[in-house]
């Protein structure tokens, strides 16, 4: 096995791996979508480690599985930071790391209000073999991901990723819209997209007594997603759509699962994408790494 | 090669970051962790529930499960940072004072609901409003005394 393949597992397994030896679990709450996002934010303190997976069906071409190892820090109650590290395997081609992600939600009003709005700021360096469709922008479509792994990582894009989040929640339901406005920074024009969820846990009251499978810990949804075009052709015209239902499951022992089937709205899309992801929240992160390194208790 | 040296890089930030945030947090705390004391300041947020909502009453008020429901609600979202017993931390004032109890169901509904953002309490409204009303039924059985809950027994 190369140097690389080795550095690749390292960094997918790392999020597993850190999780399982965590102390100190939480009990999360947590959202099933996979690309929409609400206007909930991390714990301040909290560190959230999370994997996914997409399986993709890929028309004229080999299938693939996507994966992405996601590191997330409730900086403070108004800021969350995450850190991405991504992959993918293209049957009968290769397993390649395809680069990173730094994201950054900010919330922006003080208390809740019918409609709550987080900014969102990421940046991406990755290649161009990048397949795990966390957002659908532009005119992204099924056939870019015909090309083989070795010419596609050849391709380098450092982007910035702009969102305007908007969520409700309202009787238990929530309600989301994010528009995404994204830039190549390597002078390409201002790509656009959108992706809308709701949710609702099936049960809104607790149960008096610890349960795994109660119906309060599955919350199902839906999200739908897709680009919008550029600056030059904005529109529907030559882009991918897929709707999906969610489901998530927030364990007592603060795992969380969730898995989503997504399918393709139009001939552009890929037909279906096969998405599932294990998360762990860790309470007192930061306390915990401030110790480590000397601060007063 | 580039792009993993560049991911160890960014990995690198996130940590440092996060320690940053961590030690900023810590820099005028106490040596000994005694216990902690909070004046009424800690309490403020307390007066901002707006009148309609400090007169909301507890629907769940005659729930015989709420108190217990809500005492699993607290030890999953709120005993990291209130202590185990709602006693408090060095990270966010005890739930027992008087302050709290005899504040109105509607108001520390209200609180729950809102957060207090920029100080460190976040907005709880991700839990459906049931379970934040169970919440509010278990902390306001705490009382001033510990160990009086009955969801706290065995």
């Amino acid at each position: 096995m190369s140097l690389v393949c080795r550095i690749i597992l390292f960094c997918l397994f790392l999020p597993c791996a850190c999780s399982i030896f965590a102390p100190a679990p939480a009990a999360g709450q947590e959202n099933p979508y996979f690309v929409a996002y609400d206007h909930y934010l991390e714990e301040p303190g909290n560190l959230e480690i999370e994997y996914f997976s997409t399986f993709g069906t890929q028309r004229g071409g080999n299938d693939f599985h996507a994966f992405w190892g996601e590191f997330e820090y409730g900086a403070t109650a108004w800021w969350t930071t995450e850190f991405y590290l991504d992959g993918q395997s293209t049957f009968n081609d290769s397993t390649i790391f395809t680069g990173f992600r730094w994201e950054n939600r900010f919330r922006v009003l003080k208390h809740e209000h019918f409609i709550n709005p987080v900014l969102y700021v990421e940046y991406e360096n990755k290649n161009g073999a990048d397949k795990i469709l966390k957002e659908g922008e532009g005119h992204d479509v099924e056939s870019d991901f015909l090309v083989s792994n070795a010419a596609a990582r050849k391709e380098h894009i450092h982007e910035i990723e702009l969102k305007l989040i908007l969520s409700s929640t309202f009787k238990g339901w929530n309600f989301t819209e994010n528009t995404l406005a994204a830039k190549n920074l390597s002078n390409s024009p201002w790509e656009f997209g959108y992706a809308l969820g709701a949710s609702r846990p099936l049960a809104l009251k607790a149960a008096a007594k610890r349960c795994t499978f109660c119906r309060q810990n599955f919350i199902g949804g839906v999200e739908m997603y897709g680009g919008l075009g550029d600056r030059h052709s904005f529109g529907l015209h030559d882009t991918s759509h897929y709707l999906a239902p969610v489901l998530g499951w927030n364990l007592p022992s603060g795992w969380t699962l969730r898995i989503s089937p997504s399918f393709g709205l139009n001939d552009n899309s890929h037909q279906f994408l096969m998405r599932w992801g294990v998360s762990r929240e860790i309470t007192g992160f930061g306390s915990m790494v401030s110790r480590l390194l000397g601060a007063r208790k | 090669m580039k792009a993993i040296a560049t991911a160890l890089a960014g990995c690198s930030s996130f940590l440092v970051v996060s320690i940053v945030i961590a030690q900023s947090g810590n820099a005028n705390r106490p040596l000994a962790p005694a216990a902690p004391k909070y004046d009424a300041a800690t309490y403020a947020e307390l007066q901002k529930a707006p009148e309609k909502a400090r007169n909301r009453p507890n629907p769940l008020q005659n729930d015989p499960e709420a108190v217990a429901a809500g005492a699993i609600l607290f030890e999953q979202h709120c005993a990291e940072c209130h202590g185990k017993s709602a006693e408090g931390s060095r990270k966010a004032p005890s739930l027992r004072a008087s302050e709290v109890q005899s504040a109105t169901p509607g108001t520390l509904f209200w609180l729950l609901t809102n957060g207090v953002v920029r100080k460190k309490m976040p907005v709880w409204s991700k839990l459906p409003e049931p379970q934040r009303w169970q919440l509010v039924r278990y902390i306001k059985s705490l009382g001033s005394a510990p160990s009086e809950s009955p969801a706290t027994k065995p």
